[in-house]
C-alpha cells in the first residue's frame, strides 16, 4: 500500500527579519528621544488638569526639590542667543560683587542651573560641566530675610528685556509651601505676576463644571 | 536572504564502512537572545519618550497692595475660605470666621469639591442683577461666550486658599487645580492668619489623641 508521505518541516521559524523590523524600531526611538537635560535632582511633580503645552525657550526654570532647595535654570531659544546668559551673569557678577573670572563666566554659560547661595557660585563655577552635575548643591536660599533669588530672577529679566519670558516654577509633591511662596516672593519682588506650573496632566473628573466645558467646546483645553 | 544555510541538518548521505562522518556543525545563529535585547531596548526608550511630557498650570497671582483702597473686597457671603495644614489636613469655614471659630471645618480632598460647588450654587442663588454686571456681561458676549448671561452670576464668589507652612506643594497645586476643575474664576493664594494656624494646629493636635 503506497502511504502518503508527510514531509517534515521544521518548527524553527527564521528570526532574521523579526530582528531587522526590532532594530529598525529601536533605531527609531533611539533618534527621536530626547533626552531630558541633566536635572541636578528628581523631582517629582504633582498632576493637575491643566494641558498648557510647555515651553522650554525663553524660559526661566525655577525648581524646587522635596527638601526645598531651590534651583535657578535660564533657558535660551537658539544657541546664538547665548550671549544673553553672559549678561545675565555678569549682571549678577556686579550685584552681588563675585569676582568672577570669563572662564567662570563661560562655564555657566555652557550649564546654566544654579544651585547655590551667592557665596559658593564662585567655587562651583570653578569645576567643570560634568563635576558641577555631581556636586551636591544646598539651594538657592529664598527666606523673606535673605531671598538671592530676587537677584537671579531681576538679571534674568534684564538679559531678556524686550522678549516674552515664561517663568516656570517645578516644584516637588513634597515640597512645604514656604519654599513655595519663597519662590513667588523673589518673583513678586521683580514684578513678575504670571507664572507657569510644571505638573503631569491627567484628566478632568466627569461631572464637574470643566468637564462640561471641555465636552462642549470639544477641547483638551488648551488655551 | 541573510541566513547562511549549510545544510547540517540532513545527513542523509550514506559513506561506505570505515568512512567517518565529518562532523557538520550549523552555522546558523539562535537569534531568539537578540530579538529579546532589542525589544527590551525598544521598550525601554518608548518609557523614557514619553515620560517626558509634562504640562503647565498658569497661576496668576495678584499684585500686592498696600493702599486700603485699592484692594479688592470681597463680600463675606461669596467667601469660601480653604486652610490647608499637615498630613494632607485641610480646613474651611465660609464667610467671615467667628470668633468662637464654630464654623471652622474639617474636610477632606475629596470632599472639597462638593463644598466649592455647594458654596458656588448657594452665591449663584442669591445673585440679584446690579448695574455692574452688565459689564461683566458684555464683556462675555465680546468674546464670543455662549452663556454670556450667566458671566456675572458667580461674580461674587471668592475662594481664598491659605496653605500653611507644614502644607506641601501638592497640596497648593491640588487646591489651585480644583478652581480650574469647578471653574471658580476668582482666588487668591494668601498667608494664613496666626489665629487661623493656631486653629489648624490645635484640631491637629486634637485628632492625634
Amino acid at each position: 500500500m503506497p502511504s502518503v508521505k508527510i514531509p517534515k518541516k521544521s518548527t524553527a521559524t527564521d528570526m532574521t527579519p523579526f530582528v531587522d523590523v526590532a532594530f529598525l524600531i529601536l533605531s527609531f526611538f533611539m533618534l527621536a528621544t530626547k533626552f531630558k537635560p541633566p536635572a541636578p535632582v528628581t523631582i517629582n511633580t504633582p498632576h493637575s488638569v491643566s494641558a498648557d503645552k510647555l515651553k522650554e525657550e525663553n524660559a526661566v526654570l525655577i525648581e524646587f526639590d522635596s527638601v526645598g532647595r531651590v534651583y535657578f535654570t535660564m533657558n535660551v531659544k537658539k544657541s546664538e542667543d547665548d550671549g544673553l546668559k553672559m549678561d545675565l551673569i555678569k549682571q549678577v557678577n556686579d550685584n552681588r560683587k563675585l569676582g568672577l573670572t570669563d572662564a567662570e563666566m563661560s562655564n555657566f554659560v555652557r550649564y546654566t542651573t544654579i544651585g547655590s547661595p551667592f557665596a559658593q557660585v564662585k567655587t562651583l563655577l570653578d569645576l567643570p560641566k560634568d563635576e558641577r552635575t555631581k556636586v551636591k548643591q544646598t539651594g538657592i536660599p529664598v527666606d523673606s530675610t535673605n531671598n538671592e533669588l530676587t537677584t537671579w530672577i531681576g538679571a534674568a529679566k534684564l538679559a531678556f528685556q524686550g522678549q516674552q519670558v515664561f517663568y516656570m516654577i517645578k516644584g516637588d509633591n513634597n515640597a512645604t509651601y514656604p519654599t513655595f511662596k519663597g519662590v513667588i516672593d523673589a518673583l513678586k519682588a521683580n514684578d513678575e505676576l504670571k507664572y507657569k506650573l510644571i505638573t503631569d496632566p491627567k484628566s478632568a473628573p466627569p461631572g464637574t463644571a470643566l468637564y462640561t466645558k471641555r465636552l462642549q467646546s470639544g477641547t483638551k483645553g488648551e488655551e | 536572504m541573510a541566513d547562511i544555510d549549510v545544510s547540517g541538518g540532513d545527513s542523509g548521505h550514506k559513506k561506505g564502512p570505515g568512512v567517518k562522518k565529518a562532523k557538520k556543525l550549523s552555522t546558523r545563529v539562535d537569534m531568539t537572545p537578540m530579538v529579546d535585547l532589542g525589544f527590551l531596548l525598544i521598550t525601554f526608550f518608548i518609557f523614557t519618550t514619553t515620560m517626558s511630557t509634562p504640562s503647565t498650570m498658569k497661576l496668576f497671582m495678584p499684585k500686592d497692595e498696600k493702599d486700603k483702597d485699592k484692594q479688592t473686597e470681597v463680600k463675606e457671603s461669596g467667601a469660601l475660605t480653604i486652610m490647608l495644614g499637615k498630613d494632607n489636613g485641610l480646613f474651611y469655614y465660609e464667610g467671615q470666621l467667628k470668633e468662637d471659630g464654630s464654623n471652622f471645618t474639617p474636610a477632606t480632598y475629596k470632599e472639597i469639591r462638593n463644598i466649592i460647588i455647594k458654596k458656588k450654587n448657594d452665591v449663584i442663588a442669591s445673585h440679584y442683577h446690579t448695574p455692574a454686571c452688565e459689564k461683566l456681561q458684555n464683556d462675555a458676549k465680546a468674546k464670543g461666550d455662549k452663556d454670556w448671561k450667566d458671566a456675572c452670576k458667580d461674580k461674587d464668589f471668592v475662594v481664598v486658599i491659605k496653605p500653611n507652612s507644614e502644607a506641601t506643594y501638592k497640596n497648593t497645586v491640588d487646591i489651585l487645580d480644583e478652581m480650574t476643575i469647578n471653574q471658580v474664576k476668582r482666588f487668591a493664594l494668601i498667608d494664613i492668619t496666626p489665629d487661623e494656624n493656631m486653629l489648624v494646629k490645635a484640631t491637629e493636635a486634637s485628632n492625634k489623641k
